[in-house]
């Protein structure tokens, strides 16, 4: 089976006014189609970074990085992920529908089509009501399920995204990771999820990636199993089980020996 | 409707008052004609020459709005094209710069003598090289200005230049593009009654303004300069109104 994303010896180098940064180094991930993986580790750890690797938005300065079999660059021009970031980044003299259609009049889908399909995405993250609305009259949460609309607009088999609910409050952030778990359940979605909330990583994810700053580099993958993805899920002990050892591993413990050889959990050791 | 006469009231007040001591001024200090008229005497003349005043003002009117629209578009369009080709912003921005230093209605005599001077083209050409500027300056601000999380999500969707350029930064820029105009409405109007002062054909408010003051007649001369000061007004107004039809958005939700 074809990975949904690959990353083989993966090096990220900036260079900066101080000298060269070492963003990434030696990232090897393999991520399955239909997986939610996310993310995680300390600001500086490289995550946005390896994200915008897979969506060829930043050039990796050695390794590889392909999606669904094509290089990143190939999907990236094959229209073969959506992303959505921290901010919304909606354009705001477009209405909600509009915007929702951007990436189809982006690639020439029609009009009827495109927006018979931005409203059917909008019926589905519920904002069926506010299509003709602007932006700016909607709150925070509503412009990131927009945001994600927009995303899934052109049905990618990827949805990438970086901190998407980091700017909410935790009701609405919480309200939204049930709403975006029932999404790509239907879509069939995988989804690359930046975030910095073990909680957040925890309750979404089937594979969390925890990952050590300076340089960038993957501490351990924790694979979490529960029973459902229901607000029950967050009192499941499979739930609390898998936030110690995802909080182990950013603290640099050495837990189960997942990925005991990796430099950064030697250097842990020591 | 009691806020909008509060408002109101204020400009009102001291408008009248500056006007009255003018008059009183003018009246008890015995000044001479020549050197002030009275705002009494400027308006029995503007009563009289209304007619024409409306006619000279209809003529640099249009002058105003034909170089307004000229000088807009290739400010514009300018501006889109250094936006997208940076040799070309290399070599316009400190061209525009230099045009902006010019005193530009001194080109008036070189255009007459160019175009000749029963000719409308120098006025109106002296007004789009002075409204140019704005234009271009406020809008490649504007288009400069464009987020990063657009910038990587066109980058994402895989689109080329000119498809940022009219899907986030044209539009991004339209509230920069109207500023520029806000500045150039009365720029325009200043432009084309200071052009008419240097010859050329004698129907706009600049020529009859000189025409009156050189046959002594003040007060005439002044109702036409409150001919061009309405006509200002109204330019401005227009580029007010334009700015509310066209906007994106609306002015209420602007807000940030």
């Amino acid at each position: 089976m074809t990975a949904a994303v690959r990353t083989t010896g993966l090096d990220v180098r900036f260079e900066t006014e101080r000298g060269p940064v070492q963003a990434l180094s030696g990232i090897d991930l393999d991520i399955a189609p239909g997986a939610f993986v996310s993310l995680i580790g300390p600001s500086g750890c490289g995550k946005s970074t390896l994200l915008r690797c897979i969506g060829d938005l930043v050039q990796p300065t050695a390794g590889e990085v392909t999606v669904g079999g094509l290089s990143a660059h190939e999907a990236r021009l094959a229209h073969r992920y959506g992303i959505a970031f921290q901010s919304a980044g909606l354009l705001d003299w477009r209405s909600v529908q509009r915007n929702v259609e951007l990436p189809l009049e982006l690639h020439g889908v029609g009009r009827r089509e495109r927006a018979a399909r931005a409203r059917e995405l909008l019926e589905l993250v519920g904002l069926g009501d506010v299509a003709r609305s602007r932006p700016a009259e909607l709150s925070g949460g509503m412009q990131m399920r927009v945001a994600i609309a927009r995303a899934l607009a052109e049905e990618p088999p990827l949805l990438l995204m970086d901190e998407p609910f980091g700017a909410l409050d935790e009701m609405t952030r919480e309200h939204l990771q049930a709403e975006l778990l029932r999404l790509c359940e239907r879509t069939g979605t995988t989804v690359v999820f930046v975030t910095h909330s073990i909680a957040e990583a925890v309750f979404l994810s089937t594979q969390v990636v925890v990952m050590s700053a300076r340089p960038g580099r993957v501490v351990r993958v924790v694979d979490v199993d529960l029973p459902g993805r229901d607000e029950d899920a967050r009192e499941h002990p499979a739930y609390f089980a898998a936030i110690t050892e995802v909080r182990e591993a950013l603290r640099g413990r050495s837990g189960p020996p997942v990925a005991p050889s990796t430099p950064a959990a030697r250097s842990a050791e020591r | 409707m009691s806020t909008r006469a509060q408002l109101l009231l204020p400009p009102v007040v001291v408008g009248v008052a500056l006007l009255v001591a003018w008059q009183v001024v003018v009246v008890a200090g015995r000044v001479a004609t020549f050197v002030l008229p009275s705002p009494l005497a400027i308006a029995a003349a503007f009563g009289t020459v209304a007619p024409d005043v409306a006619r000279a003002a209809a003529a640099t009117g249009l002058t105003a709005a034909i170089g307004l629209l000229a000088g807009s578009l290739a400010g514009i369009v300018a501006a889109v094209l250094a936006a997208r080709l940076r040799l070309l912003d290399e070599v316009l921005t400190p061209l525009s710069a230099a045009a902006n230093a010019m005193p530009i209605v001194a080109l008036a005599p070189v255009f007459n003598a160019l175009f000749g001077s029963t000719s409308p083209v120098p006025r109106r050409l002296v007004v789009a090289v002075a409204v140019f500027f704005p234009l271009f300056v406020n809008t490649a601000r504007g288009l400069r200005r464009v987020s990063p999380v657009h910038a990587e999500l066109m980058r994402s969707l895989a689109v080329g230049g000119w498809a940022v350029t009219r899907h986030v930064r044209l539009p991004g820029a339209v509230p920069f593009v109207f500023t520029g105009l806000r500045l150039a409405s009365s720029l325009a109007v200043i432009a084309a009654v200071v052009a008419e002062y240097f010859g050329g054909r004698q129907d706009g408010l600049g020529s009859r303004i000189t025409s009156a003051a050189s046959a002594t007649a003040y007060p005439r001369a002044w109702a036409y300069v409150l001919g061009a000061v309405l006509l200002g007004l109204a330019s401005y107004l227009a580029a007010l109104l334009a700015e509310r039809l066209l906007s994106p958005t609306t002015p209420s939700r602007r807000t940030r």
